[in-house]
């Protein structure tokens, strides 16, 4: 299926390349090329670069490492668990975040009065950003004057302390992350439950499969290929977005062992880069997370080719 | 084949009478689960935009009733805690964003379709493998480049120009350009049609919902910034609105959550308008919807 997409394809690039010129298309290509070469990969390189030094940006000094700066933080406890509490975190979000948006979606497909609203409904917090995520998170769960609490008191007389209890902490970011995502997991889940032919669930109903066969055993199948999409999406949500709402949410405490509980690693960077100022450590993170990225965009292509089913 | 299809049909019948009932109870069940779920989304949005329109006494109290204080607490922020200048210097940073990206990509996209030159291929990929490099990984250089070679620090150069190169731009476009017909450049050309003006008196009259669309994410993408900024603006006055949230929460310890909501609700609204105003064509140029 795939191959004869990509003939067709690079027979209609030949075909439309009409116009004749030799330098025209690098003039075109000229801005894009530069601010890619100047901004992304020229920092790219430098980011390892410095990840062999010992360095300080602010004060502009540098002494070679060499690979000390990896050895210091694939040993030190505090990164390891850093390391752990991003896994731990991203698995929990993209799991729980998927299976609610699909579950959603799919309930707001179904041929009911008012499905359009839910959509819409479900579909509007797409304009939220991290960082309002985590204004509106932190005063709901205030201890003092957050309504969560203001409830909990008045009903269980509990007033849990939920940014100072690591473990609260740790879930109540999941959360937000969580719900954070959702609109936009929920948008991709719905146009691709909308695109799904008709006649094949028709003929699972008519053949007495019930509501939740249909789902897992037809939909479901049939969805693989955009619920492979959003898991790397959202894995990449997860290690990265996730920086405003721990910035304005937690600061990435409370302490706990031997870091902050929601500490994760993009936070850990930032700390050590432009708190800390320890530029070369922080480089090394960096290069670390580059290889994790290129991992991650690697698994992509090699699960995808063979995991992934297509339909007809 | 008829007996078969006899048997179909009947059992296809007998289906329908029970799944109508069946169907009946599972609908309010249904219905439950959605109002509840839209409830529990809703929920922070509802209690943000309620607690932004109370007088501060109210806020902290556990009333749930709106008030009249919305435009109050919002001028508390706007002049007292700089959120006025936020809110400019974000719209001036998206927007040129947005504009810059849309060129640029347009712009590639021509050449990577409508030429034939060599390393094309290498040119793409170099374009595409942007993708894998995220902000935040490059941070730390990227700060260095900036603040001490380029010194860009607290300008608006700072966090618009590292960012006009497009990659999944120019993968749209270009994605959408190969389904233009080819006889339309040829005849174009023919009539001695630079790729220029093919592409702005041609291209981009036909590719407006595939512009939309991007712009929509562009939009979004730009407005959410917040790590770049964060490092990179240290003077308060070219600081950005998501930023600014942060030092809303702040200001003077005693946080008027209030005035906090009303800033939270209004930074919410640019993204609104603009994913309202380009809804038709964000639905079309990723085909949500069917006619395209």
């Amino acid at each position: 299926m795939l191959n004869p997409g990509r003939a067709r394809r690079s027979a209609a690039t030949e075909q439309n390349a009409v116009f004749r010129g030799a330098g025209l298309p690098w003039v075109f290509l000229l801005p894009s090329l530069l601010i890619l070469a100047v901004f992304i990969y020229l920092p790219a390189l430098q980011t390892l670069r410095l990840a062999a030094y010992r360095a300080n940006v602010i004060l502009g000094t540098e002494q070679f490492v060499g690979l000390a700066n990896f050895t210091e933080l694939l040993l030190s406890p505090a990164y390891r668990q850093v390391a752990l509490q991003t896994l731990v975190f991203t698995v929990l979000t993209v799991s729980l975040g998927l299976l609610s948006a699909l579950g959603l979606a799919w309930l707001a497909s179904r041929p009911i009065r008012g499905a359009q609203t839910y959509r819409l409904l479900l579909i509007y917090p797409y304009a939220l950003s991290p960082a309002i995520a985590g204004t509106l998170w932190l005063f709901l769960f205030n201890p003092e004057i957050g309504v969560v609490n203001q409830i909990l008191g008045s009903l269980f007389d509990v007033r849990p302390r939920w940014l100072d209890t690591p473990l609260l902490a740790f879930g109540l970011v999941t959360l937000a992350a969580i719900w954070k995502g959702l609109a936009y997991n929920i948008v991709f889940y719905l146009a691709s439950i909308q695109n799904l032919p008709g006649d094949v669930l028709e003929a699972a109903e008519i053949d007495g499969a019930t509501p939740a066969q249909a789902f897992w055993r037809v939909a479901f199948p049939l969805l693989t290929p955009i619920t492979f999409f959003l898991v790397f999406t959202n894995i990449i949500a997860a290690l990265f977005d996730s920086f405003a709402l721990t910035d304005i949410l937690t600061r990435g405490g409370p302490y706990s062992g031997n870091a902050g509980a929601t500490t994760f690693l993009v936070y850990q960077l930032y700390q050590d880069g432009f708190v800390n100022f320890k530029t070369g450590v922080a480089a090394a993170q960096a290069a670390l997370m580059l290889a994790l990225v290129a991992f991650i965009t690697w698994m992509q292509f090699r699960v995808g080719e063979r995991r992934v089913h297509y339909g007809a | 084949m008829v007996p078969e299809g006899a048997a179909r049909e009947s059992r296809e019948h007998r289906g329908q009478a029970s799944q109508g009932q069946r169907r009946h109870g599972r609908v309010w069940v249904t219905h439950l689960a959605l109002t509840t779920a839209v409830l529990l989304v809703s929920a922070p949005l509802l209690f943000a935009l309620i607690k932004a329109t109370q007088v501060s006494s109210d806020v902290i109290s556990p009333k749930l009733l709106p008030g009249g204080a919305f435009f109050q607490n919002l001028s508390g922020v706007w002049q007292g805690a700089n959120l006025g200048r936020y809110m400019l210097n974000s719209t001036v940073v998206a927007v040129c964003v947005t504009l810059g990206k849309t060129v640029l990509a347009l712009l590639a996209a021509l050449a990577f379709v409508y030429f034939r030159f060599p390393l094309k291929g290498a040119a793409f990929v170099v374009v595409l493998l942007s993708l894998m490099l995220p902000t935040e990984v490059l941070i730390i250089a990227l700060f260095d480049l900036v603040s001490q070679d380029l010194k860009w620090a607290n300008t608006y150069a700072a966090i618009i120009v590292p960012f006009l190169a497009s990659a999944t731009g120019t993968f749209l476009f270009r994605q959408h350009f190969l389904n233009i017909p080819s006889s339309l450049a040829d005849a174009a050309r023919i009539d001695g049609c630079g790729p220029l003006r093919y592409l702005t008196r041609i291209l981009i009259p036909m590719s407006w919902n595939t512009i939309g669309a991007l712009a929509v994410i562009q939009f979004v993408y730009a407005w959410d910034q917040y790590i770049w900024p964060l490092v990179i603006m240290q003077q308060d006055d070219k600081q950005v609105v998501q930023v600014g949230l942060r030092k809303l929460i702040e200001v003077g310890g005693q946080t008027d959550w209030g005035a906090v909501m009303a800033g939270a609700v209004i930074t919410m609204l640019p993204p609104l308008i603009v994913f309202t105003a380009l809804q038709k064509q964000f639905s079309r140029g990723f085909g949500l919807t069917e006619d395209k």
